[in-house]
């Protein structure tokens, strides 16, 4: 069914639609109106046979999950953040048992300095974690990917992140197409453990393995992640012949096949992209853009397809990697065994500035001059930084960067929550 | 003494983040008269927070003050003051930062005895995010997450301190201003880890979930739901009624402090040392 709803809100229905059967909940922001929507269809009956926990922590509500999990529950929770950081010892112990947890993150920076706003600094953190991690370009796909995450998780006996934008779409109205609970029960059969705490059939999960047998399990983790590059582009065209339209999948091309310049993002930064992509195709540019939906496992032999005959590519990332650059650029070279294509890295958007246009147009004209750096910041404020590093220079105790900064831009904190 | 709270604050970052109804703002205004009239020194004081709407006092203090991660004000805190004995130090937490996300610090820290002061700004629901459950929701009281009322027990914080070891207990409100003023006080004064339980007020999301929408009824919840016992020394072992939370001292007992006990080890081992 059509409607106009906030992302959040659609990301509820999609989940309640898949039957989760423990729901771990625990508030922080972006993410919040998710689980509150679906405490909400737990209270109306809409989501019935289920069990919705308000935990003490995000270290409890992934440890709960993971219990719910082991019991042979359909598990679900939501995070961001910090939240994902304190909740981290319990994702890695997820991926490596191989339970089909799915958890959707609200991405958001990471402090210090406390920021609320969107990046994707939380989910690269848990990037080598064992999990599937899917990135959705619009409120949409976000609804899909999660339909598809569950299909996905349980298949492998993997864990899956489903990575949405905190905010731009999180908190954005846009148009969305609900499915039917009939559709749903269609595509995703009810829940088939591979392992469960079943006193019938004992077992030990999370038994201690010593250096015999530790590479071959974690090397299970990875020899799943391949087996998921195989099955994402299958889940995707079932969707599409199930619910009739294009999501998921490992990569999206737009306007790619003759392109000269390719730019490449995550998520709904892609959107803008687009936009660019087309402006400049009018000015006769050839440009192109490629979407990363699968981050993890990474589609190095779809990348190469796609980029192996562009002369250049420049990423658009919203995460740094402090101390070398880029997550996605560093990563996408393993696709790309011809050296001579340049790589260009364009870190964005960090602790929620707007990427523009007018920005991206720039920095694309600039990369097509030859003129931009390999590593570069996208509107960073440069005489700031210097201005700090002076005050650093001369003196010894110059106080809190983070407050120094703001001092020096004359700008209040921020108080939004 | 009405204007002795204002020097401590720093003006340039007011207004401060508070709904209109929020105690939050009155028991800073109590935290500061009490610093005041201690006359504690200014430049010795370290006031440590977490996150939550009680997480934002820092941001309007002048003091040195740390604005932390959730539910680690406490560790923080015990950081400092294990570097800097001298200064006094203030834990400022939300209740679902002291006994949710950070209880096991919260617990710790009472055992531990370190001469810090803590504060929980208690009003029974995480207000920040948008009204979620917390471990203080009353049991039958609704939030965001728990929109048929609470079924989870929750925390008594004066008991759970009382029970970890914990020599200054208190609780009090935000709207009895004279008392909240007072009971700051003696947990500064006490030396050894003080514990205040402030019952305080969001109408924002308690009372619009809640029926008590509006502030003025907000304080008139405070005022039926609590039950001012000052200086009872019986409430370890009494149970409290269910609907009704006893405010008062708890316990004001001194024992030797971490610090001193920290410094009698060390004169004992340099002791021994020099006799060998």
């Amino acid at each position: 069914m059509l409607k106009q709803c906030e992302g959040s809100q659609a990301v509820a229905e999609a989940i309640g639609l898949c039957r989760p059967q423990v729901i771990c909940a625990y508030p922080i922001t972006p993410q919040t109106h998710i689980v509150e929507g679906l405490g909400s269809l737990v209270k109306s009956g809409t989501l019935a046979n289920c069990e919705y926990i308000n935990v003490e922590s995000e270290f409890a509500a992934m440890s709960v999950a993971i219990g719910a999990s082991a019991a042979g529950a359909r598990a679900y929770t939501a995070t961001a953040s910090q939240g994902i950081l304190y909740m981290a010892e319990a994702v890695y112990n997820a991926g490596g048992l191989g339970l089909p947890i799915v958890m959707t993150v609200g991405n958001r920076s990471i402090g210090a300095p406390i920021n609320i706003w969107n990046d994707h600094t939380d989910s690269m953190a848990l990037r080598d974690a064992g999990w599937i991690q899917l990135f959705a370009e619009d409120n949409q796909e976000a609804v899909d990917l999660h339909i598809q995450a569950f299909k996905l998780a349980e298949a492998l006996s993997v864990p899956v992140m489903v990575c949405m934008d905190g905010f731009i779409l999180t908190h954005a109205y846009e148009r969305v197409d609900i499915p039917t609970q009939e559709q749903v029960d269609q595509f995703l059969p009810p829940y088939e453990p591979r392992q469960v705490v079943d006193p019938d059939d004992p077992v030990t999960i999370g038994a201690m393995v010593g250096p015999e047998a530790f590479m071959e399990v974690r090397y299970l983790a990875h020899a799943k992640q391949l087996q998921a590059l195989e099955l994402i582009p299958e889940l995707a065209a079932e969707f599409k012949q199930k619910f009739g339209r294009d999501s998921g999948g490992l990569i999206r091309t737009y306007r790619a096949d003759d392109a000269e310049t390719i730019v490449v993002g995550l998520g709904s930064v892609n959107g803008t992209i687009k936009d660019v992509v087309d402006d400049m195709r009018n000015d006769g540019v050839k440009i192109g853009g490629v979407s990363i939906c699968s981050f993890r496992p990474f589609p190095t032999a779809e990348l190469n397809k796609a980029l192996g005959k562009a002369k250049r590519i420049i990423t658009i990332e919203k995460s740094l990697s402090v101390g070398i650059g880029g997550n996605v650029s560093h990563n996408l070279r393993m696709a790309l065994p011809d050296r001579n294509t340049t790589v260009y890295t364009v870190i964005a958007g960090l602790g929620g500035r707007p990427i523009t246009r007018a920005s991206l147009k720039k920095v694309f004209k600039s990369a097509l001059d030859g003129a931009l750096e390999p590593v570069s910041f996208l509107d960073l404020n440069l005489p700031v930084v210097e201005r700090q590093l002076e005050r650093e220079r001369l003196a010894r105790r110059t106080g809190p960067a983070a407050e120094a900064i703001l001092r020096d831009m004359n700008a209040a904190p921020a108080t939004a929550r | 003494m009405s204007d002795n709270y204002r020097r401590f604050l720093r003006t340039a970052q007011l207004p401060h983040v508070w709904c209109p109804g929020c105690g939050d703002g009155m028991i800073v205004k109590a935290l500061l008269e009490a610093i005041g009239e201690l006359n504690l020194d200014q430049n010795k004081i370290a006031v440590v927070s977490g996150i939550g709407c009680s997480g934002r006092t820092p941001f309007i203090l002048d003091f040195n003050t740390m604005h932390t991660t959730h539910g680690r004000a406490l560790a923080f805190a015990t950081g400092i003051k294990l570097a800097n004995p001298e200064l006094r130090v203030f834990a400022i937490m939300g209740d679902g930062d002291a006994s949710a996300i950070g209880g096991n610090h919260f617990i710790h820290a009472c055992r531990r005895n370190l001469d810090i002061t803590a504060l929980v700004f208690n009003n029974g629901i995480y207000g920040l995010t948008g009204g979620q459950l917390a471990p203080t929701t009353p049991v039958g009281k609704r939030s965001t997450t728990s929109t048929m009322g609470s079924i989870e027990q929750p925390f008594d914080l004066v008991r759970l301190a009382l029970g970890a070891g914990a020599g200054f207990v208190a609780r009090t409100t935000s709207f009895d201003h004279k008392r909240l003023t007072s009971s700051i006080k003696r947990a500064i004064l006490h030396k050894g880890f003080s514990f205040v339980d402030i019952l305080t007020s969001c109408p924002t999301y308690f009372g619009r979930m809640n029926d008590v929408a509006e502030p003025y009824d907000m304080v008139h919840y405070l005022r039926d739901t609590s039950s001012p016992l000052h200086d009872c020394t019986c409430g370890e072992t009494d149970q409290p009624k269910a609907e009704v939370m006893p405010t008062g001292i708890f316990r004001e007992e001194e024992r030797a402090d971490y610090e001193a006990l920290y410094k009698q080890k060390i004169a004992a081992a340099c002791g021994k040392r020099s006799v060998s």
